[in-house]
């Protein structure tokens, strides 16, 4: 399963937090390689949460693990991505004479790679209580 | 090492010690003016050169909050003006706001040595005292802008002047400041809380107001006269600006009663005529006052034509002000105490209004009969840069030149005034007064403006020629607490023996009980965070002691 | 082990109130630090936020060498003359970073680079950069904090995310404080959010408008012409997304309030348009003064990239992108920042202070900086891929947690700083003090030519 989308990178308070507890570890890896989808692109896509995808461009490419939103929150067509590593992979050095890189709004193709494990939600067993 | 120094053959001008270009010796040692220095001393000698105290400017806008955002505000102007790097100084962006390093550079090349800032809001004092820190060369001090503090004009409302002045004195101690600034008070709140509406006269009392601008400058007067700072309550008047705001300022002026006050760049403060028409001068009438009254000093505020920066806390003016070209402006609210307005200008000959406070700011000067108490400034930037003192100083000194330079203006505007007919020329001594001896008289510094024993060493020596711009904008030598540092119109070195001049009056310590629920209550940062601790000064504040007085004279 | 000893009291705790967070430009200066002096952690931060909380707790002292050459142990005096020599050695020395540590180690950057005749940026660049090059051309109506707690009675967030990125702004500054002229909190303001998704932030919002993404010059530019009477045109959603009832609704309560303010965030500085996103908002927010008081402020990020800004301001003249190489600084945005200057494969030297651009820059200026056409010097407080990548890698000690100093926060007001514990690493003003000595001594011995008048 194949598409096209574009990426919106930006800051979140896990990636906030994850980068304190610092940048090489698990914590940080994970809030940064997780792509947010719309529940449309999900369907279109044939995408699940926890689905492990590659996303490109022309510069590079990275693997990530797919979280899908619920309907309304991102605009149909774009995906979020915390900042971090995997996402500076992607940007282009064009700042047209300004400095700044055009880290919004990067046209990516998001291929499925794998399933991934996702988080289990299933009570623990029982136990001798009450 | 031996920094002892004999200046010799030196034509020297010390008005403060009745020293009228006599050809004296001034000696130097450990950064101080001595009565003998030993025969190892390094001897300069100045033979055919006028030797002054080193330069004060009593009020110009040079480190702080809204010099920095009106520097960020112009790359184009920087670009055109570099100050290039030198073995011995460091490189910086010059214009109608130079950077810092450029700054104080800048002002040493011209023979200053000592600059006031002239508004600095109490939150961003540390920004302030930053930049100092970067400026090389001179000393530093700065007015903290009190004027529309809501916590201070709350006490004033309620009456409670004991405890204004006790809080008076706790800011000026937590901000280390000089004295205190008034900047159109009143006007703040109309500004921000009114959408965008402002004082007209100082006995209004709106709903806007909630307190006739008379009552707090009455209020700063009296607090200030009883805590004996060594400069008064350094005022911008309200209406600043408009047409027939004479009045006002002498309204202002008899608020002080016998009692000191300060107004600043009082050229604006100065135009007769109504309200909305085009200004005429009222110089007579308010050099008349200011002559007649020994407890005022001002500052002339004189525009030079050429780029100019309006920075100052008086915002509605400077919006105002944008109304006629709608270019880039800059307006920055500060919770609970001040605002500002900045925006680019330009002062054209060809202009009537123009032309006009040019003439008013020479007609003030000339019709001044006390250089001490009426001095130079150009309220750098908002009258055009400090870059043009030297050319203020020859159109003072040369009538000729004068009556040129009055052909090459607006006509209308000459014809209406009277500056034609004053044929006065200031001889050396009293530009020796208004640039250095005067302010230092007018600021109470007892060791700088002069070249007597005691006196800090900053001492300027300019070759004496002809024309008095070009004397004036290259000193041979100058000084600084003794150190050398330009030599044959060359750094020789930037060393920076810096002074913050600060005051610190006594105050009751129960105050802070009165002031810190405000702070709870309506500022963004917490009370023990705001005042500035004394370690801030990293060791370069020097406290001018308090003592009540009515006049410069007094001793 | 007893089960009383686990509920072993701190036999060496110390408490600092009135203590500054440094992770984001909300600068809260009320946080109550506890202490563990001798394990030398802080073990609670009260009223910190979750991103204030991560970045007190997570501070530990680490057991690694204050410098390294190549990945070798060095006294640190060793590692600031390799520094000083590289500088001086190379045709076009960058510094890069600056955010992450006080004013007063920022303040020996640019004369560093003044020496050497190099080339000094900020993460600014890479931030609200482009709200600064839109400041230079349009100017901007804004206010300390302090003045939309106690009057801001319509307040804007404008393609920023501070829930997540500055989550102390609602209750500290903007949205539910009591102020002297909004004794009602949130009741006496209407708190309205646009952005392209809906975030956390949106979920305070009394109205949220989701922008499509690429728009926001188009819609302020609407706004803007409604202040000059021009009606929004009908086919506002195909253009925005937004129906053209919301934005007149919108307008006029803009036009009404008492007191307006618009913050906002890398949604516009890093998408289509950067600094003419920036520049039509602090424009609509000129323009609204014809009608009342309004303001706007860009929300800043980490701790003290406005004292950065304010720093290289007032020592150059410009705010950031400033090269030396002439003799005086040259400001030019796209040539002399440093993603330009290394995806272009310009500097063969980089100085990285208190920044990571290893991890956060696009790939072709990473490729660079990390081969070996570009020596790479580090001098950063903890392990990053950056620091791990240097040549020459200096370790220091923490702001507000280790070392005082002054920060600025997002709104220029500047605030010292209570640090809980001290370090063994040295602070950046030690090291940026001595590196500064050693490049002027080399500058001195170097005999550079010196552009003289004749130059102009």
């Amino acid at each position: 399963m194949k598409g096209q989308l574009i990426l919106i990178p930006g800051r979140s308070s896990k990636q906030g937090v994850g980068l304190n507890k610092g940048k090489l570890k698990e914590e940080y890896i994970r809030v940064t390689t997780t792509l947010e989808l719309s529940f449309e692109d999900a369907q279109e896509l044939g995408l699940e949460t926890a689905d492990i995808v590659k996303i490109s461009n022309h510069i590079g490419e990275t693997e990530v693990q797919v979280k899908v939103l619920k309907e309304g929150k991102l605009p149909i067509g774009y995906a979020f991505i915390p900042y971090g590593p995997p996402s500076s992979c992607l940007f282009d050095g064009e700042t047209c004479g300004t400095g700044m890189p055009a880290s919004k709004g990067m046209t990516i193709d998001v291929e499925f790679i794998k399933k991934g494990v996702k988080k289990k939600t299933a009570l623990p067993p029982k136990t001798a209580v009450g | 090492m031996n920094n002892e120094i004999r200046i010799i053959n030196g034509i020297v001008f010390d008005p403060t010690n009745n020293i009228d270009g006599k050809v004296v010796d001034i000696c130097i040692k450990d950064g101080k003016i001595v009565s003998e220095v030993s025969k190892s001393a390094k001897v300069i000698d100045a033979k055919g050169m006028a030797v002054m105290p080193g330069g004060v400017d009593i009020h110009c806008h040079i480190t702080g909050p809204k010099v920095n955002l009106a520097r960020k505000l112009m790359p184009e102007d920087h670009r055109l003006d570099p100050h290039f790097k030198t073995p011995n100084t460091q490189s910086g962006s010059g214009g109608i706001v130079p950077s810092t390093f450029a700054t104080g550079y800048r002002y040493a090349t011209l023979g200053y040595t000592t600059a006031m800032e002239a508004a600095v809001p109490p939150l961003t004092a540390r920004h302030a005292l930053e930049e100092m820190y970067d400026t090389p060369i001179i000393d530093n001090g700065f007015y903290v802008l009190l004027g529309n503090n809501l916590f201070l004009q709350s006490l004033i409302a309620e009456g409670r002047f004991a405890e204004f002045k006790e809080a008076v004195a706790w800011w000026l101690n937590a901000t280390k400041a000089y004295t205190v600034k008034l900047v159109n008070p009143g006007g703040d709140e109309p500004w921000k809380g009114h959408k965008n509406l402002n004082v007209k006269s100082i006995d209004e009392d709106s709903k806007a107001t909630d307190i006739a601008p008379r009552k707090v400058i009455e209020a700063f007067i009296d607090a200030v006269h009883e805590l004996g700072l060594p400069h008064p309550p350094h005022i911008h008047c309200n209406n600043l600006g408009h047409s027939g705001n004479y009045d006002t300022t002498i309204e202002t002026m008899k608020t002080a009663g016998d009692r000191r006050l300060h107004v600043a760049h009082i050229q604006f403060n100065s135009y007769a005529g109504e309200v909305g028409k085009p200004p005429k001068s009222a110089s007579k009438e308010i050099t008349d006052y200011v002559n007649e009254h020994q407890n005022i000093t001002c500052d002339v505020g004189q525009v030079m034509f050429g780029k100019a920066m309006f920075m100052t806390a008086d915002a509605p003016l400077t919006y105002l002000l944008r109304g006629y070209k709608k270019e880039k402006w800059v307006n920055a609210d500060t919770e609970c105490e001040s605002g500002c307005g900045i925006l680019p200008f330009d002062y054209q000959g060809m202009i009537y209004t123009h032309a006009l406070q040019w003439a008013i700011g020479l007609e003030i000067f000339l019709l001044s009969k006390d250089p001490w108490r009426i001095v130079l400034s150009t309220d750098h930037p908002n009258g055009g840069s400090f870059a043009n003192y030297p050319l203020v100083i020859k159109l003072l000194m040369d009538y000729e030149f004068r009556k040129v330079a009055m052909r090459s203006v607006n006509q209308k505007a000459m014809n209406s005034t009277i500056l034609g007919e004053l044929k006065r020329e200031y001889t050396l001594n009293e530009i020796c007064i208004i640039t250095r001896a005067g302010p230092a008289k007018c600021l109470g510094l007892k060791d700088k403006g002069h070249l007597g024993v005691g006196a800090d060493a900053d001492v300027t020596i300019y070759d004496m020629l002809e024309d008095k711009e070009e004397m004036f904008n290259a000193p041979r030598y100058v000084m600084k607490s003794g150190q050398l540092l330009i030599a044959d119109h060359e750094f020789v070195s930037d060393y920076t023996d810096k002074k913050v001049l600060r005051v610190a009056p006594d105050y009751d310590k129960e105050i802070e009980k009165v002031i810190k629920p405000f702070f709870d209550d309506f500022y963004s940062v917490n009370y023990q965070n705001y005042a500035i601790q004394d370690d801030y000064l990293h060791g370069l504040g020097k406290v001018i002691g308090t003592k009540k007085k009515n006049s410069i004279y007094e001793n | 082990m007893s089960a009383a000893s686990k509920d072993i009291k701190i036999v060496n705790e110390k408490i600092v109130e009135n203590a500054t967070c440094t992770f984001c430009g909300c600068c809260c200066d009320d946080i109550t630090l506890t202490v563990d002096m001798d394990k030398k952690v802080i073990t609670k931060a009260k009223d910190a936020c979750v991103l204030g909380k991560s970045w007190f707790l997570n501070h530990v002292i680490e057991d690694k060498p204050i410098a390294r050459i190549a990945g070798k142990e060095v006294p640190l005096d060793d590692a600031i003359n390799e520094a000083a020599k590289i500088l001086m050695d190379a045709k076009f020395p960058i510094l890069y970073g600056m955010s992450d540590t006080v004013c007063e180690a920022q303040r020996h950057c640019a004369p560093i680079m003044d020496d050497c005749g190099g080339t000094i940026d900020t993460t600014t660049s890479v931030c609200h950069g482009p709200s600064g090059m839109a400041f230079q051309g349009v100017g901007e109506p804004t206010m300390t904090l302090g003045e939309v707690k106690n009057r801001a009675d319509f307040v804007m967030y404008w393609g920023g995310n501070p829930a997540e990125a500055h989550p102390r702004h609602f209750a500290r500054y903007a949205v539910t404080p009591e102020g002297m002229y909004t004794p009602n909190g949130k009741d006496d303001r209407t708190v309205v959010i646009v952005d392209i998704r809906h975030t956390k932030t949106a979920g305070v919002s009394d109205i949220f408008l989701q922008l499509k993404p690429g728009k926001d010059f188009e819609l302020l530019w609407m706004l803007r012409a409604a202040c000059k009477g021009v009606d929004i045109p009908d086919d506002c959603k195909d253009i925005c997304g937004v129906e053209k009832e919301v934005v007149e609704d919108l307008f006029q309560r803009m036009k009404n309030c008492n007191y307006g303010v618009i913050f906002f965030g890398m949604g516009l500085t890093m998408s289509r348009g950067r600094h003419f996103n920036s520049g039509a908002l602090m424009a609509l927010a000129t323009d609204l003064n014809e009608f009342t008081h309004f303001v706007a402020k860009p929300a800043r990020g980490h701790g003290n990239v406005t004292g950065a800004d304010n720093v290289v301001s007032w020592q150059t003249g410009y705010p950031f992108g400033v090269n030396f190489s002439r003799g005086h600084p040259r400001f030019n945005p796209g040539e002399f920042t440093t993603v330009d200057t290394l995806s272009r494969k310009e500097a063969d030297a980089a100085l990285i202070i208190a920044s990571d651009p290893v991890a956060n820059f696009p790939k072709p200026a990473i490729d660079h900086i990390t081969s070996d056409k570009c020596k790479l010097i580090s001098i950063d407080t903890k392990n990053t891929p950056t620091s791990e990548a240097a040549h020459v890698s200096i370790q220091t000690s923490t702001y507000g947690i280790n070392t005082g100093g002054t920060v600025y926060r997002m709104d220029d007001v500047p605030i010292s700083l209570r640090p809980a514990f001290d370090s063994p690493f040295p602070s950046d003003l030690e090291v940026l003090t001595k590196l500064r000595k050693k490049v002027n001594e080399l500058s001195k011995k170097a005999n550079r030519p010196y552009a003289t008048k004749k130059y102009m």
